[in-house]
């Protein structure tokens, strides 16, 4: 057990980003409570600038997708990278600078947008020398990840890397070309597009964020975490390169189905519907590959919260990727656009597939690069589990609810052909619901104590020379 | 050619890659390979791996 570091995993890298998740999702979920209850007080607001909903909305979105799921898909890679491919991390000089750079990232972001400083594109609002940055430590990323690839002692690439990979290559490519934009000053930038065009670029991206971002990168985790903790190989390996090349080849055409009834030409808005559809068969082959692994060894799931986090994640993948597609279709849309519908949407995908598979994997994750056999508390874990489950069921089930009601009332006419209802009565109309979504997301924010109460008490448990020899390479 | 004809090209070769995919992957001269790399996230630990082989055979049997 005393050989020398250069036979060690890196996992300090890991350990790092596995803990800011947990730390990072406190925040970016709080943030998200706070702006649910200025939807049901809006007194919240404070009558600050500052602390207005417009502000906040962004820091929330930031928060979650790119501090918490971006840290957790940092730690989850560099892990699973080393360990497929039986090498310590290529350049971890460089791995070292992307965590402080992402972090830095995170801040410069907590900073401007609360000021204001935005350039107003949804999910890529920071501006332009933020943007430099994240190109940097992307690239840093990239070459850390690939370096590591290159340099395996394993004679395959497992498919959960090909997933990490794709995730990697197309965030860069999604990022640079959205992020086109014109400086001004220091703080202010016009983007190069303008008008339908700039909205195609914006959603074309957008729409992959979502599906390399928040599904490839989590699906590689799933293909690594989901095997481990069932100690079972996945059920379909052919079934998981079917799944890995179909989904990437479909999922980049999505983005027009977000520009139904636009300025978009019809025909894009048609190819955009047609894709999403067409992206169910994909998305159902890995949640089924995944799910699937289990088979004969359900009971598995009686004894192990992990497991259930996991395979419950797959499950509302499941949900969401069905609802998805439905929503993309025109007619549908037509009711859906809009309305709070696509919030619980997002948030089915969100808090059961993306925060529920995080959290699952972290649990497995820990207490291996803390030389523990298993987390402080089993129980904990169970806890976690039916806090997420109820906060996440809570949360979409109030927004489908006030989604269809405000669909409807929007198109309600009267037989002059006035509207039946003025905006303001929907908005009153979907107070209730609004109550109902701050809960569930209360709820499933006071999970993520308990995670960070067990993942300390883990932490502290652990010894330097069993988290060094943990980290040695059979 | 018109466009319309272009996009109609396009749609076929899409076909054919995931015809060729199917066929690529489905080939029974993949499958050494396949099950090589199904058990990489066991590999490096050896207790896991006994396991997981341990419960292919038993499986294997079965069929």
């Amino acid at each position: 057990m005393t050989t020398a570091t250069s036979t060690a995993y890196h996992y300090k890298v890991v350990r790092q980003f596995a803990l800011m998740t947990v730390v990072w999702g406190i925040v970016g979920m709080g943030m998200g409570v706070l702006i649910a209850a200025q939807l049901v007080w809006p007194e919240l607001n404070f009558d600050l600038p500052w602390t207005s909903f417009g502000r906040l909305r962004p820091l929330h979105t930031n928060a979650v997708i790119f501090a918490f799921g971006g840290c957790a898909l940092f730690a989850t890679s560099y892990y699973t990278v080393q360990r497929t491919c039986q090498t310590p991390l290529f350049a971890p000089g460089l791995a070292a600078f992307t965590f402080w750079g992402w972090q830095l990232v995170i801040l410069l972001a907590a900073v401007t947008l609360p000021l204001g400083i935005t350039t107003s594109k949804e999910y890529a609002e920071l501006e332009w020398p933020i943007d430099l940055l994240i190109t940097v430590v992307w690239v840093a990323y990239a070459i850390v990840f690939f370096g590591t690839l290159a340099t395996r002692k394993t004679k395959h690439i497992y498919v959960g890397n090909w997933f990490f990979g794709a995730f990697i290559v197309t965030v860069a490519i999604l990022h640079i070309v959205n992020s086109l934009e014109m400086p001004v000053t220091f703080w202010k930038s016009y983007s190069l597009y303008s008008g339908a065009t700039d909205a195609m670029v914006q959603w074309w991206y957008g729409h992959n964020a979502v599906g390399f971002f928040l599904t490839a990168g989590f699906l590689g985790m799933m293909y690594y975490f989901v095997p481990k903790q069932a100690e079972r190989p996945v059920y379909s390996y052919r079934l998981s390169i079917v799944h890995f090349w179909a989904l990437i080849a479909v999922y980049i055409w999505a983005g027009p189905h977000h520009l139904h009834y636009t300025a978009l030409p019809d025909w894009a808005q048609s190819l955009g519907m047609v894709m999403s559809v067409v992206l169910l068969a994909p998305s159902w082959g890995g949640m089924i590959n995944g799910m699937m692994t289990l088979s004969g060894a359900w009971h598995k799931l009686r004894s192990d919260p992990i497991l259930r986090f996991l395979v419950v994640s797959l499950a509302f993948y499941g949900m969401s990727t069905f609802e998805g597609p439905m929503m993309s279709i025109k007619t549908v849309n037509a009711l859906s656009h809009y309305t709070d519908w696509t919030i619980g949407h997002v948030h089915a995908g969100a808090l059961g597939w993306v925060a529920m598979v995080s959290i699952g994997s972290l649990y497995h994750l820990i207490p291996r690069v803390y030389g523990r056999e298993q987390m402080y508390s089993l129980g904990l874990i169970n806890a976690h589990f039916w806090l997420a489950t109820i906060g996440t069921v809570l949360y979409i089930a109030s927004m489908w609810v006030n989604g269809i009601a405000q669909g409807l009332m929007w198109r309600a006419i009267n037989d002059d052909g006035t509207l039946t209802y003025s905006f303001a009565e929907t908005v009153a109309a979907s107070h209730a619901g609004y109550v109902v979504r701050m809960l569930g997301g209360a709820i499933f924010f006071l999970g993520m104590f308990l995670m960070a109460y067990n993942t300390w008490r883990t932490v502290r448990a652990g010894k330097p020379a069993e988290t060094a020899a943990a980290a040695q390479l059979a | 050619m018109d466009i319309g004809t272009i996009r109609g090209l396009g749609t076929l070769v899409v076909f054919i890659a995931f015809v060729g995919l199917m066929l690529w992957a489905f080939s029974s001269r993949r499958k050494k390979d396949f099950d090589e790399a199904t058990l990489l996230p066991f590999a490096d630990d050896p207790e896991s791996i006994k396991h997981v082989q341990q419960e292919q055979a038993s499986r294997s049997n079965k069929e």
